[in-house]
């Protein structure tokens, strides 16, 4: 006899019990403490930081132990720990130009004040298993250089100098803040930066590779790429200055882009933008492309229907937490939606079946 | 400066209150024409117990508040930016405005929604001098079949608020402490 | 974490959700969007419904959580239990003698009264999305009341197959103003949107409330010549002998053995006289 399912409580307990065992693996092996995840992971605590909007390296290597190294599963536990905190305010916005840079790289200019700095990249590495990995050694200390003294100016400055890439305008207001407010569309440049600054790596690559195999070609250089430390102000209203909170890593792109002109405006380059927090190097050029190809509208550009160009379609897909959860709610039971599906079919289908019926019969 | 009196009258367990608050404002609202006692603030003069209980249950610096006429006054203006931190603004900014009605009117000049987000109008908190279960015959959503309510004289604006649905004005109505609801697609007559 | 504020959410993200609560319940039908939080479940789960829940829930309130009629879907005991310790509010899964209830695709078989308040969960809330999924464009279509492509759809489902073949989230039209996803609760379901309870609907994802005040002129879409009908399958519950019960298939062995039972499990408890 049929009785009606229950049981949904114990199966719930009883999965999250297996699934921390998991977690755990073998426990003859030591366990990942969260000190080794920040220290040795750093590229997934960083993007982990990025997509999930907060500066935290530890709460992000936390996560990441506790997801089991599911990169969006902790983006979106840290997602759900942040919307949690209280506001006390907005910094005031960090200056990329005094940043303490280890990498800058420009694809534009062979030697440039500030100079090229490879820093800690893969760009150069054979990638060949490193089987000394496996017998955990030490490495030996790299070798140091005494920096360069004083800020590293932007290289796309130089262009703007000489007038020969587009100015752009000053922010009017304040900046809006998609985690406060529902998206609106068509939306500002700033809210599209603030969605992709915290959009898929993965999505918005594909879409950035997309406009380099011609969907909605912007023709892309990078004038530059450079990842360092930046400090972090809020401006203090009773003392009238502002106070350095602390320092953030973060990654910034800026693209040179080919730009015809118009009938109203001489030949010039335009500029396509990414910033992004830690160092999210593919995620910063990814963004810098896929901004410069949803300015077609403010650049007088067709639209060609190239899907990188649609801002609609960009912003409404680039949230892997919101992504991932509606794709994965298919899993959960649609008896009832299915069954009314059923019903229909099996009426339409008999239905049919007796209009060829009562045909034959005719 | 603030007054000691505008640090007092506030809800006692914020979360606890404002919840009990709106679901008896919500009620209001979703029923119109029906009356609801509401109670924890306790609002310096003109303001009314209800209509202090709103603006601690829905104003915040997110917010807008126009004080209408009388409602303008240092203990209300200290007694809102201590318990809500509402901005002040003028009517046509406000999100939410508070008076009573000769110095509400005209309607027209709060925000009306728009056609694309008729959403994005005025919600205004209306104290009467009586709120009662008689007077205008009201119909339309929440309502099974119709209903009475004291409205504010004259009555004119708020039909012609009803005739703009979907756009248009919400209204609370308090008095003391209690309060009723005018949503804007409720029709008046 | 360990110390919650009531339900949850922190009490500047309620005030925004009650009043994007309000405005939906001025403008029945209409989508309000609203800054959806990133909840401690994944959207697309009824994080709509549960940021709903937690802005209206009351100490005093008993709760019920149903998932597809039934309150032991696992979904449904994660969402009762969050309730239960954010929220300390008492749970039932009885309809009546439940306040709140939280819904994923039924309303529940036992008409609704007074004082009660249904939440849906809703995960597209644009009735007009899967025909046009701009949102820009379905706005405007909104505020120029221009429904003409819901109708064509629905007359190119009669012309191909007889019958219009939409058999969930069945579109209706709210006050003869604004066309409404129910989300996506069986057509059979469709007349009980007109209600006594206040029903109110919750897009998480897609960031948008609406609501459907008591007494609300609820019209699903049809033709004079095709007039909506709330079918389901023709069999009474194997268990409790209801023939007006919307109805879950149940597979009962891999030769065709089928059996139709009450998709409401507290309706059908009730009726077979347990506690559920």
């Amino acid at each position: 006899m049929y009785v009606a399912v229950k049981g949904g409580e114990a199966a719930i307990d009883a999965a999250h019990g297996w699934l921390a065992e998991e977690r755990r693996g073998d426990a003859r092996v030591p366990e990942l403490t969260v000190a080794q995840i920040r220290e040795q992971m750093t590229l997934a605590v960083d993007r982990v930081m990025a997509e999930g909007s907060l500066w935290d390296p530890d709460l992000a290597a936390l996560a990441i132990k506790q997801a089991r190294g599911d990169l969006i599963e902790a983006v979106f536990l840290l997602r759900a720990y942040r919307t949690t905190l209280p506001r006390f305010g907005a910094s005031v916005p960090v200056d990329t130009g005094a940043m303490l840079c280890d990498r800058r790289v420009s694809a534009t200019f062979k030697d440039l004040p500030g100079g090229q700095v490879l820093g800690p990249t893969f760009d150069y590495t054979h990638r060949l298993l490193d089987f000394a990995l496996m017998a955990e050694g030490e490495v030996p200390p790299a070798r140091e250089r005494t920096a360069e003294p004083g800020p590293v100016p932007h290289v796309v400055a130089v262009l703007d100098r000489e007038g020969l890439i587009q100015r752009e305008a000053e922010g009017e207001g304040p900046v809006p803040d998609l985690t406060r407010e529902p998206l609106e569309l068509p939306a500002d440049r700033a809210l599209r930066l603030q969605a992709l600054a915290r959009g898929d790596e993965g999505f918005l690559l594909g879409l950035a590779y997309s406009t380099q195999r011609g969907y909605g070609r912007t023709h892309a250089f990078v004038g530059e790429l450079r990842t360092g430390t930046v400090t972090v102000e809020v401006e203090v209203p009773e003392l009238g200055f502002a106070i350095a909170l602390g320092e953030v890593v973060l990654t910034e792109c800026e693209t040179v882009n080919q730009f015809a002109g118009s009938r109203t405006e001489p030949p010039q380059f335009t500029r396509g933008y990414g910033l992004t927090l830690g160092r999210t190097e593919r995620k910063a050029l990814a963004m810098s492309l896929v901004d410069r190809a949803l300015r077609w509208r403010e650049l007088g550009e067709d639209f060609v229907g190239a899907p990188a160009q649609d801002e609609e379609f960009v912003l409404s897909h680039c949230d892997n937490v919101q992504a991932t959860g509606f794709l994965e709610h298919i899993k959960l039971p649609h008896y009832v939606d299915f069954q009314s599906e059923l019903e229909l079919v099996r009426r339409l289908r008999r239905e049919a079946a007796e209009g060829a019926t009562r045909e034959a019969a005719e | 400066m603030t007054g000691l009196d505008a640090l007092s009258g506030g809800f006692a367990t914020p979360a606890l209150d404002s919840a009990r608050a709106f679901r008896a404002a919500m009620e209001a609202l979703a029923r119109p024409g029906t009356i609801r006692e509401v109670a924890g603030a306790a609002p310096p003069g003109p303001l009314s117990p209800a209509a202090g209980v709103l603006i601690l249950t829905l104003c915040d610096p997110s917010t807008p508040l126009h004080l209408a006429g009388g409602w303008d006054v240092p203990a209300v203006r200290d007694w809102v930016a201590f318990h809500a931190g509402a901005p002040l603004v003028a009517a046509e900014r406000a999100a939410f405005a508070v008076g009573d009605w000769a110095a509400l009117r005209p309607l027209g000049r709060f925000a009306q929604g728009t056609p694309d987000y008729p959403d994005r109008s005025a919600t205004l908190i209306v104290e009467v001098p009586r709120l009662a279960a008689d007077g205008a015959r009201l119909t339309g959503p929440g309502i099974r079949g119709e209903t009475w309510l004291s409205l504010p004289a004259p009555v004119e604006p708020l039909v012609a608020n009803a005739a703009r649905f979907p756009l248009g004005v919400d209204l609370f109505l308090t008095h003391g402490h209690r309060l009723a609801a005018l949503p804007r697609s409720t029709r008046i007559g | 974490m360990t110390d919650y504020n009531f339900a949850y959410l922190d009490e500047d993200t309620k005030r925004m959700i009650r009043r994007a609560i309000l405005k939906a319940l001025a403008v029945p039908g209409y989508q309000v969007p609203f800054a959806s939080r990133e909840m401690p479940m994944p959207y697309g789960w009824g994080t709509g419904g549960v940021q709903v829940s937690a802005a209206i829930l009351t100490p005093e309130d008993v709760m019920k959580v149903i998932d597809q009629g039934a309150d032991d879907t696992t979904n449904a005991v994660s969402i009762r239990r969050f309730f239960e310790k954010t929220a300390g509010v008492a749970t039932t899964t009885r309809t009546a003698e439940a306040t709140v209830i939280q819904t994923r695709h039924r309303i529940p078989e036992t008409p609704l009264r007074e004082g009660q308040v249904l939440v849906y969960q809703v995960p597209i809330p644009e009735p007009l999305r899967f025909l046009e999924p701009r949102e820009t464009e379905t706005r405007r279509m909104h505020a120029l009341e221009d429904y003409g492509l819901m109708h064509v759809k629905l007359y190119e489902d009669i012309a191909r197959h007889g019958r219009i073949a939409t058999s969930y989230a069945y579109p209706v039209k709210v006050e003869g103003r604004y066309v409404m996803d129910p989300s996506p609760i069986p057509k059979f379901d469709n007349p009980r949107l007109k209600s006594e309870a206040i029903q109110l609907f919750g897009a998480g994802r897609e960031q948008r409330i609406y609501a459907l005040p008591p007494h609300c002129r609820v019209e699903s879409l049809d033709f004079e010549d095709h007039p909506f009908e709330a079918s389901k399958a023709d069999h009474p519950c194997a268990l409790c002998g209801a023939t007006g019960s919307y109805l879950d298939e149940v597979i009962t062995d891999d030769a065709g053995g089928r059996m139709f039972v009450c998709s409401d499990t507290d309706f059908c408890a009730t009726r077979r006289g347990e506690a559920a």
